[in-house]
């Protein structure tokens, strides 16, 4: 497949594994941001090929893993509404809130539809207009301009029925925050390629002006990654931290102008909840004024009740880099692929079901 | 969640586009790359392009990663 298969080239990759290795001479400890390049990392075996003087950590870049209870409630609590559909991405059916989940609220006749776009939720709102359509609006900054195309529409076609649960969240402020906790030492972050794809380079700028962290955005094929992780040693043998793109064909340091534009029609940034750290300020994204209308938390008269955290799990320590899945007693006991505890064994990039899938690629 | 995978845009309409990716064909929206042209690859997520592939770069990427492992 064009674009993807020239970056799968062992011999390229073999000749950079070993420059890797020659350069990197001090011990550094690296974040991947990003759910999706942990997969890639893992599938590829890129942990145990690089040398020991580099630790890897998986960082909370999983927008079902990190959305809270408290919101998987709200969501949960829609979806036993008479006259409502909900819709929404299929990764978010199975994740538990306090007291249940999408899935067992289907099994209880909510209506629930899985989409894969929300243009696919647009359509289920034309085509039902005597009922509610709610679309679950997770995601980081590559999604949110979606729903805020998919609102713009609406609008324009008078689709009154039509909904969102804003629970889209921002990717430089959580970064911002788990630096400041200082729980975790790094010296680099691989940085999101989709997500830099909408907002470009330079919202990252303050990681190596402010905290001395090398900083490189990276794509998702194992060249790509390889690239990314000699960028990263070399800013920090060099000592010269800046932030750089090793993913120039899908990603400009400006971004995505015409994106960022609607997004900035539709939303505004707001104070969000993330699971394992708690309210970030100006990490989420909200409907302002104009679209309020299309805000299915405002529209709907709802209360999802107290919430609760599942006994044991250590979801949140693993999404802020502190813990491995490893050192969750429930991993692969009780909280399986099959039987998930937590959110982070639910989704396909969670690092619980990444661990699980392709063992700990240190060979431990 | 944030999977983007590259589309050959085969036809366009408004701001829809027929899309192929690896020989099956889908619908696009264009809405956030109205600059997408027939013959252009884009980053396809959950059915919106969100950028248009830069082949220049991407031939760029290529060369710098062979001279990258020649030179230690």
């Amino acid at each position: 497949m064009k674009f993807i298969d020239e970056y799968h080239n062992p011999e390229l990759g073999k000749r950079l594994i070993d420059r890797i290795h020659h350069h990197s001479t001090k011990p550094i400890r690296l974040m991947e941001f990003c759910g999706g390049h942990t997969v890639a990392i893992f599938k590829h075996g890129i942990r145990q090929l690089l040398p020991t003087t580099i630790d890897m950590l998986s960082g909370p870049g999983c927008p079902v893993c990190v959305t809270a209870n408290v919101d998987l409630d709200k969501a949960i609590a829609l979806a036993r509404l008479p006259n409502v559909i909900i819709t929404t991405f299929g990764d978010m059916l199975r994740v538990p809130g306090s007291y249940s989940s999408l899935q067992l609220a289907k099994a209880e006749r909510s209506d629930i539809r899985v989409v894969y776009s929300v243009q696919d939720a647009l359509g289920i709102a034309r085509d039902n207009p005597d009922k509610s359509v709610i679309f679950i609006g997770i995601g980081f900054e590559t999604t949110a301009p979606t729903i805020a195309a998919s609102i713009l529409q609406a609008e324009q076609e008078g689709i009154d029925n039509y909904y969102v649960l804003p629970l889209h969240k921002l990717c430089p402020p959580i970064m911002k925050a788990l630096l400041d906790l200082g729980e975790v030492r790094l010296d680099g972050i691989i940085c999101p390629g989709h997500v830099s794809a909408i907002i470009g380079s330079y919202p990252y700028q303050f990681i190596p002006d402010d905290y001395g962290i090398a900083c490189v955005v990276s794509g998702f094929e194992p060249l790509d990654i390889l690239l990314c992780v000699d960028r990263l040693v070399n800013q920090i043998e060099t000592g010269q931290y800046k932030v750089e793109i090793a993913y120039l064909r899908g990603v400009k340091p400006e971004g995505n102008k015409h994106a960022l534009k609607l997004m900035g029609t539709v939303f505004e940034v707001c104070d969000a909840n993330w699971r394992g750290v708690g309210l970030v300020p100006l990490s989420g994204l909200r409907l302002n004024k104009r679209y309020q209308r299309f805000d299915a938390e405002r529209s709907f008269d709802i209360d999802p009740g107290p919430t609760h955290e599942a006994k044991g799990c250590i979801c949140g320590s693993i999404l802020r880099g502190v813990s491995t899945p490893q050192d969750c007693k429930l991993f692969r006991r009780s909280c399986t692929p099959e039987h998930p505890v937590g959110p982070c064994m639910v989704s396909s990039e969670g690092s619980c079901a990444t661990y699980y899938h392709y063992g700990d690629s240190y060979g431990r | 969640m944030c999977l983007a995978i590259p589309a050959l845009i085969k036809s366009i309409d408004g701001h829809q586009a027929e899309v192929d990716i690896d020989g099956v064909t889908r619908q696009a929206s264009l809405q956030l790359t109205p600059e997408a042209k027939v013959g252009d690859y884009v980053l396809l997520h959950t059915g919106y392009a969100i950028n248009v592939i830069d082949p220049v770069e991407a031939e760029e990427t290529l060369k710098l990663l062979k001279e990258l492992s020649e030179v230690y």
